[in-house]
């Protein structure tokens, strides 16, 4: 512990978003530090890396105009924390916490520090309790429960806001007592609060996704960071996201849902620091620490075993060229519990959500339907919907080759069931539908190519 | 002895303080962090944290030990779940609440304890290295106490009766005491007579291995798979039902609400072969991806060890580790900070030489106490981006015997396991095969061989139906199609959620036989005249 604030000027480097500071007594690794820049401006860093006295600082804002005489760097002893209280909700704040509806800060209730601590493994409890989201492709074949992480695969020019926004405008928890029987649904929206963090946004999408939260009948939190903003505090925004995503739900007993989206933007971002700090890159470019790192943010989600709240998470990123296997989407890949992959074919048919099917899943879905969570005959109308899907896209590349006429009358049925399937239970524009809705117009389809059910 | 610390990069700490071993641990900050020196220089070393350094300071001091890495064996192991570094996962929690705070000491055996000691030797007994002097029952488990390695002599004094952990099971007239647990360094194979050759299968309980591909007691089995093509559960199936004494999972960097539906499951589930609660064979290491990095690289360490434990007591072990990959990425971003020069992709160049290492550690043992132990080893693989040319595939490739391989395009088509059964392969599959024809059916092989038949002529058939279409071939030529199908959607695949998840040798080789029967008896009715629509 210092009793004040130590305050040096003794820059030997500046580098892209990093400084070098020599002759610094007793700089602690994650300290928040002040750059004074020399046109008096006041920029926030933090300390990555401390060899002897010097210390390495990494710069949450644009290092343009700062120099070597003048501009200072001040030590405040303490990792970066986030000011909670409950009158966070429905506040929208930038990338560095500062409110920018123009109300003023509030007083906080408890300071917890950015990074978070890792959940006890022992201390989670299953996520399984059912969240509906109004869109059949997920409800139906890809099943969110509450506690799970479930990413968005989209890729440009393909509708993820619009997706987003239809969750936004539609999820709700079904509490155990409320499961909808027969037709009827008695959907009880909980404490359901969403935390919306925006890396990288454009102002069209920013105002877009305003309006939405604007309309939500739940509450929310907003953190955004404009595409025209400094690209580091993209590593700050998703923390301080999920430490109040924490604060709701694990000290205020509430189901949160997180929605960061553009993880692609945060990725850019992580690399752009590693390449500043000369470390050998990986794949593409990306550090090798970015598994871990993503890993920090997204294993935040989660319930606790004996507390009330959860957190659900859906980050969104765009696949660069479209491809799976590029280093985000596959690290994300590897720590989320699923992925609900948005196909370019299915938008150009028109078809809304366009969700693919095929490579999407949720690991955690075996635990949230049937009997008790959704309803009983959900696992097998979701099967057999995957199962003769899947057939009829195989047997759309076999029609490619020897033509519709080449084929079986049973695999012309199988091909139709295919486009039908595409277009009224996959497609459903902006109607919303409960899980009855979309059992059922699983089934209709079923039954209507007499398919076994 | 204590020195300061001069420089910190992620999860290294270089510190001022000569004198130290290397891969001793250390206590590094005021908040006592776990670390273990992994370079020395003249005048500094090089500390791994294994835990979250931030907050950490130059000048803050770091303690030595002079005791490398290890972990304590003793009663109370099984039915636990630790961290990579072996401390209680539920005892923390009980302690510290849901969220794990850094710098937490805290014992991985229950002091407080009592067990029932029953001595088999007895006062004036000579013994020789590693000899049994006793046993205490750990559930259904006789949990074997030792003399230790280096320790001969003539027993004084043997205990009988209710001690706890830290009371001694005997003495030696030299005057030295046997302990009833002790520490043993995590990256030291435990020794044994001899090794022997493998011969017994290790039954997993899932058809496609069973029959294609089988493994063996004391053998090693990697699954390399891109995401969502079912490695976790594969491993976890395994761990269910594998027909093995003990059990012991290593969750190296991977999801914690897997580990969390796990322990729940574990709880509740029996195990098929003795009808006892899961939990009571198995010992859980559980270092998820959002925990220390650092850990992660031990958390196998430690678990192989534990395993060693019980294989010296003469128990057929099986080791899990889910996934070997993020323990080698663990060691490639240790080796990044140590500034190290890389190897391929960025991994350091001793990864193969560590990964065979580890994976030697496996194998059917004879103890010094004279009893046949055995340790086997099935690791998940995560490729990036689903390449399986990508280095740990290929290291592990050079010293493991079971190699299957987990297809995306299986998946996607929902069958599971997605075990790929062109590219996969078992090389134990010849040394089995004798135990396989005597123990089950003397036509194993010969059902087998029909089995990979069809698949493999289906596989050609396909090719020709993409061009001509399925009208276009004969009648023969689809009721292959046909059974090829039953194959692989009522035989191969099998869904770990139902009954179904465990199939016993004799049900898998009737399923088979089933529809190979099938096929013949079609094949011959073809022959006479009936229309395939008629038989299908």
């Amino acid at each position: 512990m210092r009793l004040s604030e130590h305050r040096y000027k003794t820059i030997s480097s500046i580098a892209g978003p990093l400084l070098f500071v020599q002759g610094v007594f007793s700089a602690r690794i994650g300290e928040v530090v002040k750059v004074l820049t020399p046109d008096n401006r006041q920029i926030d860093g933090e300390v990555l890396q401390i060899t002897g006295d010097t210390a390495l600082i990494e710069v949450f804002a644009e290092t343009r105009g700062l120099d070597i005489e003048k501009t200072s760097v001040v030590f405040t002893d303490s990792v970066r924390r986030a000011p909670l209280s409950p009158e966070i909700i429905g506040r929208v704040f930038n990338g560095s916490f500062i409110p920018v509806d123009g109300l003023p800060m509030y007083i906080a209730e408890k300071l917890a520090p950015i990074t978070g601590l890792p959940m006890n493994p022992a201390a989670r409890a299953r996520p399984e309790e059912f969240i509906e989201t109004g869109l059949s492709v997920i409800d139906g074949l890809n099943t969110l429960v509450k506690g799970q992480k479930l990413p968005v695969f989209s890729c440009s020019g393909l509708p993820s806001k619009e997706v987003v926004a239809a969750i936004l405008r539609n999820a709700r928890v079904i509490k155990e007592t409320a499961i909808p029987q027969g037709n009827e649904t008695i959907a009880a929206s909980g404490d359901f609060i969403v935390i919306f963090a925006a890396l990288g946004l454009t102002f069209r999408e920013y105002s877009y996704y305003m309006n939405t939260l604007k309309d939500m009948k739940s509450g929310f939190v907003a953190f955004v960071n404009m595409a025209d903003e400094p690209a580091m505090e993209r590593l700050l925004a998703p923390r301080f996201a999920l430490t109040a995503a924490e604060y709701l739900a694990f000290d205020n007993g509430m189901d949160v849902l997180v929605i960061i989206t553009d993880m692609t933007n945060y990725c850019d971002a992580l690399r752009e620091v590693s390449t500043a700090r000369e470390e050998l890159p990986g794949r593409r470019g990306y550090p090798g620490f970015m598994y871990s790192d993503l890993a920090s943010l997204y294993e935040r989600a989660g319930r606790i075993r004996g507390m009330k709240g959860s957190i659900t998470m859906l980050p969104v990123l765009t696949m660069p060229e479209d491809d799976i296997t590029h280093p985000i989407p596959d690290l994300t890949g590897y720590i989320t519990e699923g992925q609900i992959v948005l196909s370019r074919e299915l938008h150009q048919k028109g078809i809304f959500p366009p969700v693919d099917v095929l490579p999407s899943l949720s690991r955690l879905m075996q635990r949230g339907i049937g009997k008790g969570h959704t309803r009983e005959d959900h696992r097998k109308i979701s099967n057999l919907l995957y199962k003769y899907y899947a057939r009829g896209r195989d047997l759309r590349r076999l029609e490619a080759i020897v033509g519709r006429d080449g084929m079986s009358e049973k695999d012309r049925l199988m091909l139709d069931f295919t486009d039908q399937f595409e277009r009224e239970f996959v497609n459903q524009e902006s109607a919303r539908r409960n899980i009855n809705e979309t059992l059922d117009t699983g089934i209709d389809l079923l039954k209507r190519f007499s398919l076994e059910t | 002895m204590t020195g300061n610390i001069t420089g910190i990069s992620g999860p290294t700490v270089s510190v001022a303080l000569k004198g130290l071993r290397l891969y001793e641990r250390v206590y590094v900050g005021n908040a006592m962090l776990t670390g273990e020196v992994v370079k020395i220089e003249s005048d500094r070393a090089v500390v791994q944290v294994y835990e979250n350094t931030h907050g950490l300071s130059p000048d803050e001091p770091v303690r030595a030990t002079g005791m490398p890495l290890a972990v304590s064996l003793g009663p109370g192991l099984l039915s636990g779940i630790f961290d990579g570094l072996q401390r209680p996962l539920e005892k923390l929690r009980d302690e510290s609440g849901p969220f794990i705070k850094t710098g937490k000491e805290i014992y991985a055996l229950d002091r407080s304890r009592q067990w029932r000691f029953h001595p088999l030797k007895k006062k004036g007994d000579d013994i020789s290295p590693g000899e049994i002097i006793g046993h205490v029952n750990e559930g259904r488990f006789s949990h074997f106490i030792t003399c230790g390695n280096d320790i001969s002599g003539t027993l004084s004094w043997v205990a009988d009766g209710e001690i706890n952990i830290e009371g001694t099971a005997g003495a030696l007239t030299a005057g030295k005491e046997i302990p009833l647990y002790h520490e043993w360094p995590v990256r030291v194979p435990r020794p044994y007579r001899k090794k022997i050759a493998t011969s017994r299968p290790l039954i997993t309980g899932q058809r496609a291995i069973d029959f294609l591909f089988p493994f063996t007691k004391g053998g090693t089995a990697i699954l390399p798979g891109g995401f969502g093509t079912g490695k976790t559960i594969l491993e976890q199936s395994i761990a269910k039902f594998a027909d093995v004494d003990i059990v012991v999972y290593a969750g190296c960097g991977e999801r914690g609400n897997e580990m969390a539906e796990m322990i729940e499951e574990f709880e509740m589930l029996r195990d098929p072969w003795t009808g006892s609660r899961l939990m009571e064979r198995t010992v859980l290491v559980i270092n998820t991806s959002n925990m220390p990095v650092a850990a992660r690289e031990a958390s196998i360490y430690t678990a192989v060890t534990m395993a060693e434990y019980y294989r010296d007591m003469g128990y057929h072990v099986l080791l899990l580790a889910d996934s070997i990959s993020r323990w080698a990425e663990a060691l490639r971003e240790i080796s990044s900070s140590l500034e190290e020069m890389p190897g391929e992709e960025g991994y350091p160049t001793y990864l193969s030489s560590r990964l065979s290492g580890f994976i030697e550690r496996a194998g059917v043992v004879e103890t010094y106490s004279g009893k046949t132990g055995s340790l086997s080893m099935v690791l998940s693989v995560s490729p990036p981006g689903g390449d399986f040319t990508e280095p740990v595939t290929q290291s592990c490739l050079r010293t493991t015997g079971t190699f299957l391989m987990l297809d995306t395009s299986l998946a996607h088509r929902r069958h599971f396991p997605a075990i790929n059964w062109f590219q996969s392969y078992s090389l134990y599959a010849g040394e089995l095969s004798a135990h396989y024809k005597e123990k089950v059916s003397p036509e194993w092989e010969d059902v087998q061989k029909g089995c990979r038949e069809i698949l493999r002529k289906e596989e050609t058939l396909r090719e020709v139906v993409e061009i001509v279409g399925i009208e276009g071939i004969h009648d023969q030529d689809r009721l292959l199609l046909h059974t090829a199908e039953m194959i692989r959607s009522t035989f191969l695949c099998q869904n770990a959620y139902t009954d179904d998840a465990f199939s016993p040798l004799e049900k898998t080789l009737s399923a088979v036989k089933k529809i190979l029967d099938f096929h013949k008896e079609a094949g011959e009715r073809l022959k006479q005249g009936t229309p395939l629509n008629e038989i299908l």
